[in-house]
């Protein structure tokens, strides 16, 4: 006993990794939220007269609507109004390609194990890095650029492709659709936007990566992907945070657009400070993702590994309204200590022949509760839908909770729908077989854990996996003996 | 939050009122500050999202008031007994106790009534069904008029089931309010089964309340059916307390009414205890059936186990919300749910909803549902053996419904059962 003792010892005081922070000047937006404020960042990012009056909309909106409480998580509330809605690392000229970024902001990113110059990357695929509110630089534009892929920064997207813009931003999730979505309609300042055109098949990994640095200011990013007929991406978003003691808003958006034929796989790797074993500070993490299959046989997959954030609140969801089209999600979300994670998907099926499949995998340890909240919908005229949804939950010690909400609403007699779940702890025979083959507890727990999560770890991109494995690994180290 | 527009319902119950509420005064007064408070189910509140209960029943009366007692005659009651059946039988008339047409001479029990009782009775009215679990129970606190109270002494093992008619009829008004505290002390076996009968086809609004305590080593099976007529309104609030090495079993089979919420919980309070339930509901035109199930898990080395299967024809609707919760405490606990369903027209819709809350380890938790239709291969399998299209429909639907049905441990009541389900099978579907 003394030695699960120990090693939970050692996995509670275990820091977080990417807890550090840089000094760095910025530009911030006084704090507070009203509509001063959203003219301030409109400006401040020379956007067109449309997307104030967009956001201005939003913001109306959003001062009608009341913050949720369906959600199985308990925070304190945050205080907007407190809050800095804007910061972005002073640069005195705009860089007009990487060599001219301050070097210090590179260095931000070497350091987490990203490398933004092009030369000394050799994994091949094409970063845009966001800091706090704004992007700081995207790599690889030229070579996607010859195939008329559009992938840089979503300001940048503003003035250079309006159109695009203006056609899908808000298609997806508009801004009436939930508190934080209209929250981030208001005030998002930076995110990612890509354009795959009609035929072509990325080269490369399309990624993103996030990076909260300042104190008492809110991410608000806003990420739109776009496929065109025939066309595939990969793409991928990672997200730290420096360790502070109060907690940090995070709210995104994003929105994936796939015509005819199209396919995008999403991933992400989510390690936002989870807050310390006492559950002070960490990132709170209220994001609206969803996709829409628009055309015929469009596929989109989501696939997230949660390690980090204080609270979670995220369902990136599906809307398969082409005929055939598919929908994926596969999730593996990991709480300790005091984290409470509340995730899952939805998937609606309207379109004729439409399939999705659910794979969610928990596992709480400590003091963390985590569920699965979940909707699977035929609509009507949805004829020979398809779903499966398998949850499965492991529980390491006895103060951690494990929840499933599976909402299954089913309107048309042709859909075949299964739904399963199991809820359990690492068996004592399982632990005991690894031990008799020579292999320590602390080893087999990773293995079963793996194990477990392979399911979700094997729809990872390969680099993503090796970095989800670790984050697994470190998480858990050890916490069932 | 006070809801104003659901309270406009029970207007006349609420000023009709006095301060002075006689027997169960404390019970009362709880019920109606639980009434005030919390209103009656709002539009898209989590508990009644897809049964819109109060907006059914102010499209149907507008107002609810209560019944009178009808003139039941004892043909009537005989007409109504399950055939085959020697049960002690216990009849109520608008919800309210009718001794006079009841029958259990030579009884192994003890029934009081729960008015005349006070003071045998305070603390328990109200202590399993407490006024805050549903909007419906406070009401029925409020509202109820000759209730009963019965009880298996230590010991005793029931060698009749006791058979429960309830015949309504709206006359004046539409609200009946039958409530039934039943107490099966230590050591103790019974089985009870319980039926509704329609009397015509006006619209009336049954609001049941069912406490019962199982105590030590008792081992309760309780039985409903459901056929009411189709403008038959009920919500029915069933709760139970199950102590140290106790069994409980739960059959619920439900064919025809216009709107019917179940809500079954059962409460596991100590080790060695089993709750077991089990539901079928095979509905047709317009019937909404309702059924809110929740485990709680308190203790450790308890099991529990849930089988709710539907089948839904024309345009009835299945709503089906399981709960089960395994408290930190629960070590040990096995707790299984599924829930089948199968959707035989266009216009049907299932609303399902199996949902765990887990909050120990040690534990080996399931649960699964499944929405779908009538195996093809099998239907061409019979098909190619000479079986017509319709008896093979007929025949896979009762392979699949029966299932429930085998749990039901009274052979007459079964085999009644199983003919509900025959004629059901061979008429519509």
């Amino acid at each position: 006993m003394s030695k699960d003792n120990q090693i939970l010892e050692e996995l509670t005081s275990k820091e977080y990794e990417h807890g550090w922070w840089v000094d760095y000047e910025a530009d911030e937006a006084p704090a507070g939220l009203n509509e001063d404020i959203i003219r301030w960042i409109s400006s401040k990012k020379e956007e067109p007269e449309w997307l104030l009056e967009w956001r201005l909309k939003a913001f109306r909106t959003y001062m009608k609507m009341k913050e949720p409480v369906w959600a199985n998580v308990t925070y304190p509330k945050i205080d907007l109004q407190t809050l800095k809605f804007y910061s972005a690392p002073k640069q005195n000229n705009k860089p007009k390609s990487l060599d001219e970024i301050d070097p210090e902001l590179l260095k931000i990113y070497e350091r987490l194990g990203i490398n933004l110059n092009e030369q000394k990357r050799l994994q091949g695929i094409a970063v845009d890095a966001v800091l706090d509110s704004v992007s700081v630089g995207t790599t690889f534009k030229e070579t996607l650029g010859k195939l008329g892929v559009i992938f840089c920064s979503f300001s940048e997207a503003v003035k250079e492709h309006p159109e695009l813009v203006k056609k899908y931003l808000g298609s997806v999730v508009p801004i009436t659709d939930n508190y934080y979505a209209a929250l981030n309609s208001a005030v998002f300042s930076d995110g990612s936007f890509c354009y795959i055109p009609k035929g072509v098949r990325c080269p490369m990994e399309l990624s993103t990566y996030f990076r909260i640095n300042a104190a008492n200011t809110g991410q608000f990013e806003r990420t739109l992907i776009i496929a065109e007929e025939g066309s595939y991406v990969s793409y991928l978003e990672g997200c730290t945070a420096p360790q502070r003691d109060e907690n940090q808003l995070h709210a995104a958006v994003v929105e994936i657009y796939a015509a005819k034929n199209a396919e995008v796989k999403y991933s992400t790797v989510q390690n936002w400070f989870p807050g310390d074993k006492n559950g002070k500070g960490g990132i709170y993490n209220f994001v609206t993702k969803r996709g829409i299959c628009a055309g015929d046989y469009s596929k989109i997959s989501w696939t997230q590994v949660e390690t980090g954030s204080a609270v979670t609140w995220k369902y990136p969801s599906c809307i398969l309204k082409g005929d055939h089209s598919i929908g994926e999600f596969y999730s593996v979300a990991v709480t300790n200590n005091y984290q409470q994670a509340d995730t899952g998907t939805k998937m609606i099926h309207i379109g004729k022949n439409t399939k999705s499949r659910i794979v969610s995998k928990g596992i709480s340890a400590g003091r963390s509760q985590n569920s699965y909240r979940g909707q699977v919908q035929v609509m009507k005229r949805a004829t020979n839908a398809r779903n499966f949804s398998q949850c499965d939950s492991l529980l390491m010690g006895d103060r951690c909770g494990a929840h499933t909400f599976p909402y299954i609403d089913i309107q048309n007699p042709t859909a075949k729908v299964e739904h399963e779940a199991t809820t359990s702890k690492i068996g004592e025979d399982q632990i005991f077989y690894c031990n008799q083959r020579g292999i320590a507890t602390e080893d087999a727990v990773a293995l079963i854990v793996n194990g477990y999560a392979k399911e979700v770890l094997n729809q990872l991109p390969m680099e993503f996996a090796v970095e989800a494995q670790k984050l697994l690994a470190l998480t858990l180290e050890g916490s069932v003996g | 939050m006070t809801n104003t527009k659901t309270l406009r319902l029970i207007d006349t119950f609420l000023n009709g009122l006095s301060e002075d509420f006689g027997a169960f005064a404390d019970l009362k007064m709880e019920a109606l500050d639980a009434l005030r408070t919390q209103g009656l189910p709002a539009l898209k509140e989590e508990e009644y999202k897809f049964t819109p209960i109060s907006k059914k029943l102010e499209s149907t009366f507008g107002e609810i008031k209560a019944t009178q007692k009808i003139n039941l005659t004892a043909a009537q009651v005989a007409a109504a007994h399950i055939p085959g059946l020697d049960a002690h039988v216990l009849v109520f008339n608008n919800g309210q106790w009718d001794q006079e047409l009841s029958n259990f001479t030579g009884a192994e029990f003890q029934i009081l009534s729960i008015e005349e009782n006070e003071a045998n009775l305070n603390g328990k009215i109200g202590a399993i069904a407490k006024n805050d679990r549903d909007h419906f129970v406070p009401l029925n606190s409020l509202t109820f008029q000759e209730g009963i109270s019965l009880e298996i002494p230590k010991g005793k093992a029931l060698t009749k089931p006791v058979l429960i008619l309830h015949f309504v009829q709206a006359l004046e008004g539409n609200y009946t309010a039958p409530r039934t505290y039943i107490s099966a002390q230590s050591q103790t076996a019974g089985t009870f089964i319980e039926k509704t009968i329609s009397l015509d086809e006006a619209p009336y609004f049954n609001n049941v309340v069912t406490e019962i305590h199982v105590g030590e080593n008792a081992h309760i099976h309780y039985y409903r059916v459901q056929e009411e007529s189709r403008s038959g309104i009920t919500v029915n609030n069933f709760e139970t307390n199950i102590h140290r090495d106790a069994t409980f079993t739960s059959v619920v089979l439900t064919l025809q009414g216009d709107m019917l919420r179940n809500n079954l919980s059962l409460n596991l309070l100590d080790s060695g205890c089993e709750g077991n339930m089990y539901g079928l509901y095979l509905v047709n035109g317009k019937t909404h059936v309702d059924n809110h199930t929740n485990v709680d898990h308190t203790k450790p080395h308890a099991e529990s186990n849930e089988l709710y299967k539907g089948i839904l024809a024309d345009q009835s609707r299945g709503v089906f919300n399981g709960k089960i919760f395994v408290r930190q405490d629960a070590q040990k606990t096995n707790a299984f749910q599924q829930n089948n369903n199968i959707l035989l027209s266009e216009d049907a819709i299932v609303n399902t909803k199996p949902q765990l809350e887990i909050w120990a380890d040690d534990v080996k938790c399931s649960h699964g549902c499944t929405i779908g239709q009538l195996d093809e291969e099998a239907l061409f399998y019979l098909r190619a053996r000479g079986i017509g299209k319709e008896s093979a429909r007929g025949l896979l639907l009762y392979a699949f419904a029966g299932e429930v049905l085998e749990h039901i441990k009274e052979e007459s009541f079964r085999d009644y059962c199983i003919g509900l389900l025959q004629e059901r099978l061979g008429g519509s579907y």
